[in-house]
């Protein structure tokens, strides 16, 4: 079987986010990390490998040093990495995103790919879908478990108050949550292997089917007015109740006031 | 000259990190205070392969160097000194001993299960009468036929109990030397579980209290003629090599413990106010910190080159690493004590509270002192070396 798994490095938002004085996003000043749920998506790649046997290869778009979170799926025990960069992919949203990536990947074989359900920094969750449409496979999102019958993958899909259990016959597309498999860790030796590992690296003229129009900025039809980080909306209100259970009660009779429950 | 860290130490360092603190630090001090030894922790090291990490992958190792595995020391450190000391002394005292003197044999049997953390490892030549003075040794073996019979007692041993396979030192027969009749000491591997090898009194210790430390009783236990590590009467070298490894291994340990100390009292006193402001805004604050940092930095640049040194000794064994060793472990251990001492201090009454966790490095460091060779003897090793 041969997956491959899609990753984004994103900033780390744990930290807050911060931004230039443009408003765009300062990558530099914040830590670059894989997309959690992209880590999920590949720990469920790598337990298929464990369990059936599979080539897994990861591939991400994005500046050459994404090569770093490349470099931690291989340490992980991905097999292959494959690189898209180009700076004329660069500002893309998520229909170019989606229709380069889905270009690299006509590249490669597959039975299964797996992307995360979104990135911690943008929010979307629409890139795998999209991947999926370009390239004319089923798509199942929001996989919160993931098995193997035969041709097929049996999903178990997440809603807020149960799962439907999805089937679909491969090739296809799964989108995974971050609580689909608690990723593992590296290994040191991994790690050594993977520092030495030829990344496979391709630009515009690698990507198959693609027309110019779009990619890139120019090919986003996105168009981000401003971005702002998360406000704090007003003081809150502190109070000292008698007991637990008036404390309890006075949130309670709060959050239905507006309506929240 | 290069002190930038590759981009694989880079990695690991951050894998080390995650680790620690997913893993070691949750439990640090519920195995503090309940002598508890951090079984599930050793397991899950044991499956990301930090118990053989220097080890070449022919035998099951990491295929990593000597700087990864004293990184992967340092962080475990940094949050739970018993779990640092875990691996150091199954890395530096038993897996390396039988990594440079064992047999292919011995290797396939012993090497192969100890770096793929399978089995747990232990170093036992300390004995009631024999601290420094190593030649002291009581410990008897005897040849019977096909088999070594052993007899004696071991104290003060780390991972005790929980390990697998013993590293053991016992008097073979005597010898001469320059004129004088000294004890011939040679080296044995023996199993848990072999007729004749029990445990004794398990020590209630000051700190690293969850590392396992008891006494290995050995009442005519019998072990293979092939179980005997290196040539007969290469004991005492094969002693002091290993632990010149491992003394790069705790001085690892005690730079960890001083470093996180150091972050702790950093945190604290950007929080802890006193007369209307962090207390990190005094003067007295902030040059003890510096003090601290600088101390803790010079620390790291001796036990990094230590590390250095001893992966040119792979390499090339001509090359000697004991003073850097020695040096290493002397400075890192006094500053581990010194600056556990000072965050101790900069907490406040808060320091000696058991919740606040540099009451436990405080405890912790001063092991490093004492174990794996004194500070005394690290000053004899380094001095012997300038006077020669």
């Amino acid at each position: 079987m041969k997956i491959i798994v899609c990753i984004k490095q994103v900033p780390d938002t744990k930290g807050g986010v911060k931004f230039n004085p443009d408003g765009t996003l300062d990558r530099a000043a914040m830590l670059a990390i894989m997309n959690p749920d992209d880590k999920a998506g590949l720990e469920a790649a790598l337990r298929l490998k464990d369990q059936y046997g599979a080539e897994v290869t990861v591939l991400t778009m994005g500046l050459p040093k994404a090569a770093d979170a490349l470099r931690e799926a291989l340490a992980m025990g991905a097999d292959k990495a494959v690189l898209v960069t180009d700076r004329v992919l660069g500002g893309a949203d998520t229909w170019a995103t989606s229709t380069t990536i889905a270009g690299a990947i006509r590249n490669l074989e597959y039975d299964l790919i797996i992307t995360g359900r979104q990135a911690i920094d943008g929010d979307t969750a629409q890139v795998g879908p999209q991947i999926a449409e370009h390239l004319g496979i089923p798509v199942i999102s929001y996989a919160q478990d993931l098995k193997i019958e035969g041709d097929k993958v049996v999903v178990q899909r997440q809603y807020d108050d149960r799962y439907h259990v999805v089937e679909a016959k491969m090739p296809c597309l799964v989108t995974a949550l971050s609580e689909l498999n608690p990723p593992r860790y590296m290994t040191p030796g991994g790690i050594f292997d993977a520092c030495k590992a030829e990344i496979t690296t391709w630009g515009r003229a690698d990507l198959k089917d693609v027309d110019d129009s779009n990619i890139g900025l120019a090919g986003s039809p996105t168009k981000i007015a401003k971005a702002s980080d998360k406000v704090r909306k007003g003081a809150g209100e502190k109070i000292v109740p008698d007991s637990p259970s008036d404390g309890v009660k006075y949130i309670v009779e709060k959050l239905a006031e507006k309506h929240v429950i | 000259m290069d002190f930038t860290l590759s981009k694989e130490h880079e990695m690991a360092r951050t894998l080390f990190k995650e680790f620690a603190e997913n893993e070691a630090k949750p439990l640090a001090q519920e195995v503090d205070e309940k002598e508890m030894f951090p079984r599930e922790t050793v397991d899950k090291m044991a499956k990301y392969g930090f118990l053989g990490i220097p080890v070449p992958k022919e035998f099951g190792g990491q295929g990593c160097d000597i700087l990864t595995y004293v990184m992967c020391v340092e962080e475990l450190s940094k949050v739970c000194g018993t779990s640092g000391v875990i691996v150091s002394a199954h890395t530096s005292l038993c897996v390396d001993p039988i990594m440079t003197f064992g047999t292919p044999e011995q290797k396939e049997k012993y090497l192969i299960p100890l770096a793929k953390g399978e089995k747990l490892g232990a170093f036992g030549l300390t004995e009631p009468g024999a601290g420094t003075d190593a030649q002291g040794q009581q410990t008897k073996a005897v040849l019977d036929g096909d088999e070594w019979v052993l007899n004696g007692s071991k104290c003060f041993i780390t991972n005790g109990k929980e390990a697998d396979v013993y590293v053991i030192f016992a008097v073979t027969g005597k010898i001469e030397k320059k004129g004088r009749i000294m004890k011939e000491i040679s080296a044995f591997i023996v199993e848990k579980g072999t007729p004749g090898f029990t445990f004794g009194t398990k020590e209630n210790k000051m700190g690293i209290r969850g590392s396992s430390t008891y006494e290995l009783i050995f009442t005519d236990c019998r072990i293979p003629k092939a179980n005997l590590l290196g040539q007969q009467g290469k004991g005492f070298n094969i002693a002091m090599h290993t632990l010149d490894g491992g003394r790069i291994g705790i001085a690892a340990q005690a730079l960890g413990i001083a470093e996180g100390a150091l972050e702790r009292t950093i945190a604290y006193t950007k929080e802890r106010k006193q007369f209307g402001k962090s207390i990190s805004a005094f003067q007295n604050t902030q040059f003890q910190l510096a003090d601290m940092a600088t101390k803790v930095e010079a620390a790291k640049a001796l036990v990094y080159k230590a590390a250095l040194k001893k992966q040119e000794y792979v390499t090339n064994p001509k090359v000697s690493y004991s003073v850097e060793a020695a040096m290493a472990k002397l400075y890192a251990a006094e500053v581990a004590m010194e600056v556990t001492t000072k965050a101790v201090q900069l907490h406040g009454g808060y320091g000696y509270i058991r919740e606040y966790e540099v009451e436990r490095m405080m405890r912790d460091a001063k092991i490093t002192e004492i174990y794996e060779g004194t500070s005394e003897v690290q000053r004899m090793v380094i001095s012997a070396n300038l006077l020669k």
